[in-house]
């Protein structure tokens, strides 16, 4: 939800599967990583203004989602073993672009941004196909990378909304890529408890988790490739969005009304000598254990 | 194509600043008398539409043909499933189903996708539902996602329902997500809280933004099902009644259906994870204050006396010292049980994102302006490296473990 509402987003043959990552170079053709990237308030920042109740925006910075620099990474450490080039996709409004110049200063090869004004308010459905949309446009490609959710919306419903609407099998949760030529794929994906290896052909989505990598730093160099890079920007007419799929029109939700939860209270605070404060603290909680089964 | 969904009648507008008051997402200024809005900033949530008092702004709202939803009919509770054992999600999702339903003068309906696990029906009839849709296929002994989503499409496109609620979690994201699309449904993630509208018949589905900064309440009122996954932890669980007993209809599917192009090729539990904490009624986190990963020895030990879980922040995470399946917050896990004991933890806004929901929170610190005291029902101003020791002491003697 909350998409860019808030502007701010055949089976194989098994094969021999080892352990580790394994690769091969078997096509000619160039892989082609898309990395979808949503630019988002900075939560950090996020206070609310206690006579209006509402949300201060005033001088929040804007950075990317911290869950999409781990799809960039791992996009580019792909890019390191198997040759090709990684886009970075972005819908959002026009200064969503320093995303992607972002993007760039990691190491991503190229930037789109999608932005019209008819996107505004458009909700995980219309976000995704959107995003899906564009990816069409772009013609060939290999994986599509998101970061598992986006931290402003937290919805987790984009990625696999991308892959449903160009009809691709999904990876959701990916901790990490076990194996990956230029036909298919093994990921491990994160559950509740516990985890599990799925095999995939390409191409296909994948939402990754922060276990995944440690995203790289901007270089000198990458910052200056962003500094230097042409953005292109397409509107809905240039990807071809049909008019009731995008934007408010096309968004099955609507929010009707947005709040500030009620803060919660401090509470009571023991201090003093640990001899003392714990029978008070255990006091006051024991309740809750005895009653939970403990 | 490119005109605004929200403008302001200059003419009606007398510059009075309600809406500026009014917007949450402080996307609406005054310049010369008469407001203006940042689109950039604009979610259309209409909240300034409804504080003018003057009429003075007007919101594109969809002018939706009017579908026929009157043949869209009962709750739908999708039962997570894993190796037979029904998910605990879908009991609290039964028993919330349940008073929607009856709200609505529907029926209350489970669906189970398995294989061997036609015999589960019946806890789910125990639970409230008067009836369960069951699909038994080898093929679906396992979550995949294109087989799952594509029975689960043929399931809504011919039964019809109403609304049709998820569990939140890893497996119920990837489902209905997939399947909310390919049937044009509305979806909101991860709800807190869900009503029905009374003047419509409405789902009102209320969720946290912004790491539970800002709750939005989220309609769909053209669509149907209405769809929605529900957090975790937050709804009561229907209590079992074995007495009860409801209709079980076996689904026959196309075979094409169950076709995914993804395999499973292993699964792998956490076997570090004594406790799974998205489950845990009782949790025992730890911070930067824990200073090294042996340490965690101490929070174990009280959360096993307990019969808790073991949490940690980021920081703790970050530095290696306990897996991040043990991570609280909003890169990490969102808990919500009785009781949250946070040892060491300064409580940075996005570790509160994920445990602020909590029934009760406790703060253990040596600092007494850590943040986490803000949140915290009950605090220790001490060292946790005494406190703990004697908390796991007392207890395990009120216990008598």
């Amino acid at each position: 939800m909350f998409g860019p509402r808030l502007f701010g987003l055949v089976k194989l043959g098994a094969g021999g599967i080892g352990s580790g990552l394994s690769v091969r170079r078997e096509r000619e053709k160039r892989m082609h990583f898309v990395v979808c990237i949503k630019q988002v308030p900075e939560t950090t920042d996020v206070r609310i203004n206690p006579e209006t109740n509402t949300l201060i925006r005033e001088g929040v910075a804007a950075i990317v989602n911290p869950f999409d620099t781990y799809a960039i990474e791992e996009a580019l450490r792909l890019r390191e073993r198997l040759g090709g080039k990684v886009t970075a996709l972005s819908m959002g409004p026009p200064q969503a672009e320093a995303a992607l110049r972002e993007a760039i200063s990691m190491g991503v090869d190229e930037g789109v941004l999608v932005s019209d004004r008819a996107f505004a308010g458009s909700d995980t459905w219309a976000t995704s196909y959107t995003l899906a949309m564009a990816v069409r446009r772009m013609g060939e490609f290999d994986l599509i990378l998101c970061g598992k959710q986006a931290s402003d919306g937290d919805t987790a419903q984009v990625g696999p909304g991308i892959a449903a609407h160009l009809d691709l099998p999904q990876i959701t949760y990916v901790r990490k890529i076990e194996e990956i030529d230029a036909h298919r794929i093994v990921a491990e994906r994160l559950l509740e408890d516990g985890y599990e290896a799925i095999e995939s052909p390409l191409p296909c989505v994948l939402t990754v988790v922060k276990e995944i990598n440690e995203p790289r730093l901007p270089s000198l160099k990458g910052k200056l490739a962003a500094r230097k890079a042409t953005i292109p920007t397409w509107k809905a007419e240039d990807i071809r969005a049909e008019p009731d799929r995008i934007g408010l029109e096309g968004s099955p939700t609507k929010v009707v009304r947005i709040f500030t939860p009620p803060p919660r209270e401090g509470g009571e605070v023991f201090r003093g000598e640990p001899g003392e404060t714990v029978p008070q603290l255990v006091e006051k909680i024991q309740g809750i254990v005895l009653g939970s089964g403990g | 194509m490119s005109e605004s969904p929200i403008r302001v009648i200059e003419e009606k507008c007398v510059g009075c600043g309600l809406c500026v008051k009014a917007c949450p997402f402080d996307a609406v200024e005054m310049a010369d008398k008469v407001a203006r809005i940042d689109l950039t900033r604009c979610t259309l949530c209409g909240a300034c539409v409804e504080a003018c008092k003057f009429d003075a702004i007007e919101c594109k709202k969809t002018t939706a043909p009017a579908a026929d939803l009157t043949a869209y009919r009962d709750v739908w509770v999708f039962a997570e499933q894993s190796d037979g054992r029904i998910a605990s999600v879908t009991y609290e999702l039964l028993g919330e189903g349940r008073k929607l339903a009856d709200e609505l003068g529907m029926k209350l309906c489970g669906v189970l996708l398995g294989a061997g696990i036609g015999d589960r029906a019946g806890e789910l009839t125990a639970r409230g539902a008067d009836r369960i849709y069951v699909v038994d296929r080898p093929e679906l002994a396992h979550f995949q996602d294109e087989a799952y989503a594509a029975v689960l499409i043929d399931l809504v496109r011919r039964h019809k329902p109403n609304i049709l609620l998820c569990g939140a979690t890893a497996i119920g994201r990837s489902l209905v997500s997939r399947v909310a699309v390919t049937v044009r449904a509305g979806l909101t993630a991860d709800c807190t809280g869900l009503a029905i509208e009374a003047e419509t018949g409405h789902l009102l589905q209320t969720r946290p933004a912004f790491g539970g900064n800002i709750m939005a309440t989220i309609v769909c009122p053209a669509n149907r099902p209405q769809m929605a996954t529900v957090r975790h932890k937050v709804m009561k669980e229907a209590p079992a009644n074995p007495d009860r007993k409801g209709e079980v209809v076996l689904e026959e599917v196309a075979a094409e259906l169950l076709k995914g192009r993804t395999k499973r090729l292993n699964y792998v539990p956490e076997v570090d994870t004594v406790v799974n904490i998205a489950e845990a009624d009782l949790i025992v986190s730890g911070g930067r204050g824990m200073q090294k990963p042996e340490n965690f020895a101490i929070l174990h030990e009280l959360a096993e006396v307990l019969g808790g879980g073991v949490g940690a922040s980021r920081a703790a995470v970050d530095a290696n010292w306990i897996p991040y399946s043990h991570q609280v917050g909003q890169t990490g896990k969102t808990v919500c049980p009785k009781l949250y004991i946070a040892c060491g933890i300064s409580g940075q806004i996005q570790h509160l994102a994920g445990m602020s929901s909590s029934d009760v929170i406790v703060a253990i610190n040596k600092d007494p302006d850590a943040p986490i005291f803000k949140v915290a029902t009950y605090g220790i101003v001490g060292d946790l490296f005494q406190v703990v020791p004697l908390l796991t002491q007392a207890f395990r003697k009120l216990l008598k473990k």
